[in-house]
């Protein structure tokens, strides 16, 4: 077991529902009413891509995202991942 | 992206609204002094309930994740719990403010049953002297019996919802304490000179020291309690932020539509100079939403006027639009209550002019005691 969000298999909470802006996306919590702000397309792509099926790490890399951006990438899920947006 | 360029995204507008309020009846059984809204009696336009249901269907496909039911008074309407139910369906969360006349043992509990539903009853003051003076007799104890029910139902977490004037501020810690004692969530909002508070707001509205009070409030209280962000002009005071975004939502995240359909660019301007359209026209509350000229202008960069020369722009963004519109002042200047002191000099200034009178004012007529006696 490790702690890092980058080698968990991430998937979006099944009561989430992600809404397209013209910023990235609004994320709402129907369980928890948490409305939580993606603020970058890119984030959105990701978040979209995490199906339970692979490694954060892994869905970095399928969508193409440079390994210098991960680090900012990892902060993005973990908020998201408090929230419970993430499971 | 940090927060600051967050809200600059959003004051271009988004897709859709983050909150939109839709005040469901004018028609109350309350009469309250600051009623937004000048809610009494019923509009015969008011919306049907397959005008409704197409109206959050519409709102379903725009992806509105949740909507704010008010009014009047919405229990009063007959199909309340038809639309309710109508809307969470749609997967539209739903939380309404009531003065909990309504709420009985049963109705607690049907509420309770419902997922997706967040309760915000209205209460002014700790005490039925205080609550009553602002929202009328007795309704003091209507809003705790509700709140007794809903405890009893075991309905969870509902939202006890103050508007903070200048008798009540006081209390802060009182609500909170009564919040907490009933499992509840305190929320506390801005008096706003809007409807009946036009003509309430000079005596309610706190003093520019209980302005401190309320600021310093927040900053020891304020991640456990709601504020529906009313209070970003009080940022001028400190150098800590309160929690919220702070900007001015009014067309570009927030709008209302009120009950004949009417859609406004938020709750607290019912006025025709802030209408966008109405749910009735051609294309719905979208096409107001997306296309409205006002909507449009009011995303585009506004200007600061006479607060461009203000180091505190920054922080307070200048205030309230509906709070300087109802008081006469400019819209790009000083909020009435600026808590640098220049609303009371703009107050001033503005004193000869004719103030905007609120309109759709729904409000019973005045009982005119009438004396029955021979001639």
């Amino acid at each position: 077991m490790t702690d890092s969000l980058l080698e968990q298999r991430l998937m979006l909470h099944p009561q989430v529902a992600l809404r397209p802006e013209p910023f990235g996306a609004l994320a709402y919590h129907y369980g928890n009413r948490k409305l939580v702000f993606l603020k970058h397309p890119d984030v959105v792509r990701l978040v979209q891509a995490l199906d339970g099926t692979g490694t954060t790490a892994e869905k970095l890399s399928e969508c193409e995202i440079d390994a210098a951006r991960w680090p900012s990438f990892e902060r993005a899920l973990a908020n998201l991942h408090a929230s419970e947006m993430l499971q | 992206m940090s927060k600051t360029q967050l809200v600059e995204q959003l004051k271009n507008g988004l897709d859709a609204p983050i909150c939109l309020t839709w005040e469901l009846t004018y028609a109350c059984n309350l009469e309250c002094v600051h009623c937004l809204s000048s809610s009494g009696r019923r509009d015969p336009r008011e919306l049907t309930t397959d005008e409704a249901k197409a109206v959050l269907d519409e709102l379903h496909d725009l992806q509105v994740f949740y909507i704010n039911m008010g009014g009047g008074e919405p229990m009063i309407r007959r199909d309340f719990f038809e639309l309710l139910e109508y809307s969470i369906g749609r997967g539209i969360g739903v939380k309404f403010s009531t003065n909990g006349a309504f709420i009985d043992a049963e109705k607690a509990e049907r509420l309770t049953a419902m997922d997706y539903l967040d309760i915000q009853i209205s209460l002014d003051g700790t005490d039925a002297v205080t609550n009553d003076a602002v929202r009328g007799e007795g309704s003091y104890d209507t809003a705790i019996q509700a709140m007794n029910h809903l405890r009893e139902a075991g309905f969870g977490e509902f939202k006890i919802s103050v508007v903070v004037t200048r008798y009540n501020v006081d209390q802060l810690d009182e609500f909170k304490a009564l919040a907490d004692e009933y499992g509840a969530q305190l929320r506390i909002t801005r008096l706003r000179p809007s409807g009946r508070g036009a003509d309430s707001w000079h005596d309610l509205h706190p003093t520019q020291a209980q302005q401190r009070q309320i600021y310093d409030w927040l900053v020891l209280n304020g991640e456990n309690v709601l504020t529906g962000d009313s209070f970003f002009h009080l940022n001028a005071l400190g150098e800590e932020p309160l929690p919220g975004l702070n900007m001015c939502g009014a067309g570009r995240v927030v709008c209302l539509i009120d009950p004949i359909g009417d859609v406004y660019a938020c709750p607290f301007v019912i006025h025709d100079e802030f209408k966008a359209g109405s749910v009735r026209d051609q294309g719905g509350f979208s096409q107001v939403w997306k296309q409205s000229d006002l909507f449009t202008e009011l995303r585009e960069p506004q200007s600061a006027g006479a607060c461009s020369a203000c180091g505190e722009f920054d922080a307070c963004q200048g205030g309230c639009m509906a709070a300087k519109f109802f008081t006469g002042l400019p819209l790009d200047g000083p909020d009435p209550e600026c808590v640098k002191g220049h609303g009371e000099a703009a107050l001033l200034a503005a004193s000869s002019v004719q103030v905007p009178k609120p309109m759709m004012d729904h409000s019973k007529p005045s009982r005119v005691p009438v004396t029955i006696g021979r001639r």
